[in-house]
């Protein structure tokens, strides 16, 4: 930690300095800054009185960049922005190419999208929860939590190939269908044979057979969690009552997500504003009292619960409605390989995709979908061109950091940390 | 729905108010610089509009909006010119004022959004800041002035947020390199941080192109 502490001399004691109002520099190398957050923290004692965010230090200028490619080159950069919501991210991108091209998306690609963006959500509040514990000194949550995302992971890297940054979701459906075998573990000298057996014993189906395993083994999970955290006397000291966020606040200051829904406003764009399948499913939608941490970190275990239930319905969905994944639209999404070889329109169509891509007619849209932050927005301008005119991404966590110092003026510094945590900051978002 | 909105907005913001309709569900309102504040007032505190949440605030620069690098149309006869050989753009839009600020607006209660869109000329560049009505706009007008160059008169703070502490020029503006103008690196013998002339020369890979033939329309239209 880098720790500057520069004393305030005050004027009033006369001829002796007293020390009172300090002045500490917090990060950006700091565990708890979730990244590169450099923070000003003006004390009184241990009291903040004032918060000077910094942030940018993770700027990679991504909607620069958008400007400059082709629009499927972008894909992989949402990616990159939440890096722990990836596919949530990819989802409200190609949702703007969709909206402005006219696309229809095959209906099995919607539950398909639906069902990954509720497994992006359990990943991220999965990876939340455990920083968020470790922040607060409860170790083992974390590695908990990283056990159960191990397996998601593997459901993004049975579909796409990577295990974080899948560019799965194109404009038009997704990339492929859901795959019928699992990767499995192979024998090694350091696993005995029964341990590798237990491995490899849910990944002997298909992926879906893998994720309905997962399902059924969740809740269990998150019983687990809270079992350890819940009602701990040092858990709910830390988070009890602080951060506290009225409901006029939280909409003044732009919250959205489990922040908004922690002050007790019912407003989740799933099923306000309900996008894909979404109103065609079965969920609640979780609401905190008191606006402090630790309803937020209810709302979010309850939400984990919540998206567990949506994926179990998508699975039984997907199990009996097999179809195509991909818009039929070979304007905009390439055409098979096979094809290719007899077809000469797909060679040219192949070719066009690659070497110039596609125009997007003249206009603008704003496509907003629930991340699991909150609301993730793209907002997309096309002249008509090959390449997006302006892309501008909103992110969840961007209004959210700006209210950090409304947030902690009057608490402790150890409670900068947990109020930090529990805004859910990811700074690839932030600076994008 | 959209309807009922249109019809609200006849009647709070006067008649002159030039509504455009876009994607369905999406309206975009055009007001001048000067009547941004005033505005922004009656958008949030008349119930029948209660957008009460500034969900995102955001710069455009409209230099080369509809300007291609590839001119399609004459290729049969003239051909493609190679694309590495750095295309540059010749015209620019200059139909329009240069700059705009889009406000993307929410209400919770009516469930409705508006697009609030004030044009700005590059002479003329700034614009009443709205953080006194809505608290959120606060690093959003920071972000637009850090990367546009656009002044929000009477905000608290306007600072950069996104470009590193020295940074020069505004780097999402369409005359800014992609490549930028400068480099950082660590000087081992200075023992510090030297800013050096960037070498790099831009390259266009795929240049623009604007095609206008309707193909990617839907049967409906």
């Amino acid at each position: 930690m880098t720790t500057v502490i520069v004393p305030r001399l005050t004027k009033e004691s006369g001829s002796m300095t007293q020390l009172k109002h300090y002045t500490l520099n917090f990060g950006p190398q700091h565990p708890a800054a979730h990244g590169v957050l450099r923070l000003i923290l003006e004390m009184d004692g241990e009291i903040i009185r004032g918060i000077d965010t910094h942030i940018g230090l993770l700027h990679r200028s991504t909607e620069k960049l958008a400007e400059s490619k082709l629009y499927n080159q972008s894909i992989s950069y949402m990616d990159r922005l939440d890096y722990v919501s990836m596919m949530c991210n990819e989802h409200a991108y190609v949702m703007a190419i969709e909206q402005l091209a006219k696309i229809d998306v095959p209906i099995r690609a919607r539950y398909i999208r639906v069902m990954f963006d509720e497994i992006t959500r359990i990943l991220n509040h999965l990876l939340w929860l455990g920083a968020h514990a470790i922040d607060i000194g409860a170790m083992s949550v974390f590695l908990y939590c990283f056990r159960e995302r191990e397996d998601l992971f593997d459901c993004y890297e049975a579909v796409s190939g990577a295990r974080m940054h899948a560019t799965y979701y194109r404009p038009g459906g997704v990339y492929r269908d859901l795959p019928d075998s699992m990767p499995q573990y192979r024998p090694s000298p350091y696993r005995s044979k029964k341990y590798l057996a237990s491995l490899n014993e849910a990944r002997s189906g298909s992926l879906l057979d893998f994720i309905e395993d997962f399902t059924r083994r969740f809740p269990a999970c998150v019983d687990q969690y809270e079992g350890l955290l819940t009602d701990n006397r040092i858990w709910k000291q830390r988070t009890v009552d602080i951060g506290v966020v009225s409901p006029d606040k939280a909409i003044a200051w732009g919250f959205t997500g489990p922040m908004l829904r922690g002050s007790g406003v019912a407003w989740d764009l799933r099923r306000k504003q309900p996008y894909e399948v979404y109103n065609q499913l079965d969920f609640k939608i979780p609401l905190g009292k008191n606006g402090d941490c630790y309803d937020r970190y209810l709302v979010r275990i309850a939400e984990m619960r919540e998206s567990n239930r949506i994926i179990q319905q998508c699975i039984r969905w997907l199990r009996e409605n097999p179809g195509s994944v991909l818009a039929n639209s070979h304007k905009v999404v390439p055409p098979k390989r096979a094809v290719m070889k007899e077809d000469m329109e797909a060679l040219i169509h192949h070719f066009k995709l690659f070497s110039e891509g596609y125009c997007l007619p003249k206009g603008e849209a704003y496509v907003a979908i629930e991340q699991p932050k909150g609301e993730f927005g793209i907002y997309l301008i096309s002249d008509g061109s090959n390449k997006p005119y302006r892309l501008k991404i909103r992110s969840a966590g961007f209004p959210h950091l700006a209210a950090l110092n409304q947030l902690c003026c009057g608490h402790m510094l150890a409670d900068v940390v947990a109020i930090l945590s529990s805004l859910d900051i990811v700074f690839g978002e932030v600076d994008r | 729905m959209q309807k009922k909105l249109q019809d609200y907005l006849g009647k709070y913001l006067g008649k002159e108010i030039k509504i455009i309709p876009g994607v369905p569900g999406q309206l975009t309102i055009e007001i001048p610089a000067e009547k941004i504040r005033a505005t922004a007032l009656v958008l949030r505190d008349e119930k029948d509009l209660d957008f009460a949440m500034l969900i995102d605030l955001c710069g455009v620069d409209y230099l080369h909006y509809g300007v291609a690098q590839w001119d399609t149309t004459t290729t049969t006869t003239e051909g493609f010119s190679r694309a590495v050989t750095e295309p540059k753009f010749d015209a620019t839009n200059a139909s329009n004022p240069r700059f705009a600020v889009v406000y993307n607006l929410l209400s919770l209660t009516h469930n409705w959004r508006l697009r609030l869109r004030v044009f700005l000329e590059a002479s003329q560049l700034s614009i009443d800041s709205v953080v006194a009505v809505w608290p959120a706009a606060n690093w959003f007008e920071r972000e637009a002035f850090d990367l546009f160059g656009i002044q929000f008169k009477g905000h608290p703070d306007l600072r950069r947020i996104l470009t590193d502490y020295c940074f020069i020029g505004h780097p999402l503006r369409k005359d800014f390199p992609l490549v930028g103008h400068n480099e950082m690196r660590y000087d081992a013998t200075l023992g510090s941080c030297v800013y050096e002339k960037n070498l790099v020369k831009e390259r266009v890979v795929v240049p623009k192109v604007i095609r206008d033939d309707n193909r990617y329309r839907s049967e409906t239209d």
